[in-house]
């Protein structure tokens, strides 16, 4: 008999790497019910737990663990409990299914599959990082509610409506055809990016880090498409400054006030040749035009200096290419800092402020910007303005001592 | 699997059907339409439905029958026809209803078809 914990760490171990395939595998020959897929899944789990511990751990876990959990399914479906629909296609699909398992080798990868069920265009765009979470990286609705600022029972709700949704409306379980693939795959990078900034915003680091797993397995299944090679890249530079983010009292220190020698440069160095990798491919597109604004920024670890020019003519081709109104934000404090004052004002004038009514980073540049201008009243309205929006509770420290600092200079 | 694909379309687009100058292109890119989904083997049933300005509208309350004139819903959209088409997926039924000539001045909701208990 092995100790609990042995098991345990075994446990966690096949749990984190294989669990996105085993779903894959099984949902895909669950007729798409995601969620009778996780519950078979989650028994096996459970039943390892319990028989590993006995019997010790078998040579082919995953080969185990899709054995019990087919079981599972069709127990449910006998019970009548499951809800699926289409009970014949599901016995048939896990007879097929069983052939694959009862053979001995690897277990077909279908895990790019999932990334584009979970995806799909008619998924609720605001679900679809969630779903990831969920479906692939098995986190509780509880655990991700926070994320998005929601209700554990309202995320749960989604989650519970898009699987319906999947099932229910025969979503299938396919890579897009070649020609609709790049269109199909900017949604997955979209939903993987907008659940990795929301982690840094709220300084969630180890889920950060998942979400940096899933990437690399999606540069894994897709190795050659230049924009997911550019959202790692991307992933990893802001990573690679999280040392230098936070002075050693916990205090929000803005990417120029940063001390380079504190960025991981291994990390860096990594991006870097990522990026490189996307470039070769000669299709540029949003992450790999924004990892390449990262990577001008990185590359003050070397040189000293950072290149705003280069950095304003990134961004300029990055909003001719996205109607991302952050990203118009972001040129616009570039354009300041490379010493284009009367641009910067211009091109922040041209935004909708009643659309970035609660857009804290538009905040915090109107103050930067007014400041910088000499408009001392209209700058400190701002940086109250940002702090009062700002989540992060040392980004709104930041912005309460800015403001704080010009209350003094306004009559 | 079977989906109904329900086609509304605007005011604008009922109006083509009498419009001498505008009807021969709309009736030519329905038929055209219908025959592709006909010959298909998809096709399970549908209709083209008179002009919204037909409709009534029938409801009970409170043990009270109201019948009145006009479809259910103020919308800029309404329901045109439907297919039922039987396919293998909601993308297969997406790729449909993209083809359909009210996508383009109108919309095409896909809804799949509850089975038969």
């Amino acid at each position: 008999m092995l100790p609990d914990h042995e098991i345990g760490a075994a446990l966690d171990q096949v749990f984190r790497q294989s669990r996105p395939r085993l779903l894959a595998f099984l949902a895909a020959r669950a007729g798409g019910d995601l969620t009778a897929a996780e519950d078979a899944l989650s028994d096996a789990f459970a039943a390892a737990l319990d028989q590993w511990s006995h019997s010790g751990i078998p040579r082919q876990p995953e080969a185990w663990l899709i054995s019990v959990a087919k079981r599972r399914l069709i127990d449910a479906q006998r019970r009548g409990a499951t809800r699926l629909a289409a009970m014949d296609r599901l016995s048939q699909a896990l007879e097929a299914a069983s052939a694959v398992v009862d053979a001995p080798g690897e277990i077909p990868d279908e895990r790019l599959k999932l990334f584009f069920v979970c995806a799909h265009p008619a998924i609720d765009p605001a679900v679809r990082a969630p779903l990831i979470l969920q479906t692939i990286l098995g986190l509780e609705a509880q655990q991700i509610a926070g994320l998005f600022l929601l209700t554990p029972a309202a995320m749960s709700q989604r989650l519970v409506r898009a699987k319906t949704k999947i099932r229910v409306a025969a979503i299938p379980f396919a890579v897009p055809p070649k020609e609709e693939l790049a269109g199909r795959l900017d949604a997955v990078l979209d939903a993987l990016y907008a659940a990795f900034t929301l982690s840094v915003d709220q300084g969630a680091s180890s889920l950060a880090q998942e979400v940096t797993w899933l990437t690399q397995i999606l540069v894994h299944l897709l190795p050659h498409e230049p924009e997911t090679l550019g959202l790692l890249a991307l992933m990893l530079f802001v990573t690679s400054r999280a040392p230098a983010r936070r002075s050693p009292d916990g205090r929000f220190i803005s990417l120029p006030d940063q001390d380079p020698r504190l960025w991981d440069d291994a990390l860096a160095s990594s991006a870097e040749a990522l990026l490189f990798r996307a470039a070769r491919g000669k299709q540029p597109g949003r992450y790999q035009l924004e990892a390449a604004i990262q990577a001008v920024h990185a590359a003050r670890r070397r040189t000293g200096r950072i290149e705003w020019d280069a950095i304003c003519a990134l961004y300029a081709q990055l909003t001719a290419l996205t109607a991302s109104v952050g990203a118009r934000v972001a040129w616009a404090l570039a354009l300041l800092e490379a010493g284009h004052h009367a641009s910067s004002e211009r091109l922040l004038r041209s935004l909708d402020a009643a659309l970035l009514r609660d857009h804290q980073p538009y905040w915090a540049a109107c103050a930067r910007i007014q400041e910088a201008l000499g408009q001392s009243s209209e700058a400190l309205a701002a940086y109250r303005r940002a702090a009062s929006l700002a989540v992060d509770p040392a980004t709104k420290q930041w912005l309460e001592d800015r403001a704080r600092r010009l209350e003094k200079e306004v009559p | 699997m079977q989906y109904m694909l329900l086609f509304t379309e605007t005011e604008a687009d009922f109006a083509k059907r009498e419009d001498p100058a505008e009807a021969p292109a709309y009736w030519a890119a329905w038929n055209a339409y219908c025959k592709l989904a006909g010959e298909s083997g998809a096709m399970v049933s549908g209709a083209a439905l008179q002009p919204a300005s037909t409709a009534t509208t029938v409801r009970i309350r409170d043990g009270k029958q109201t019948v009145h004139d006009g479809p259910f819903a103020e919308s800029k959209e309404l329901a045109a026809g439907f297919f039922i088409l039987d396919l293998p997926d909601l993308d297969a039924a997406i790729e449909w209803a993209a083809k359909c000539p009210a996508a383009a001045s109108s919309s095409v909701e896909i809804r799949p078809v509850l089975p038969k208990g």
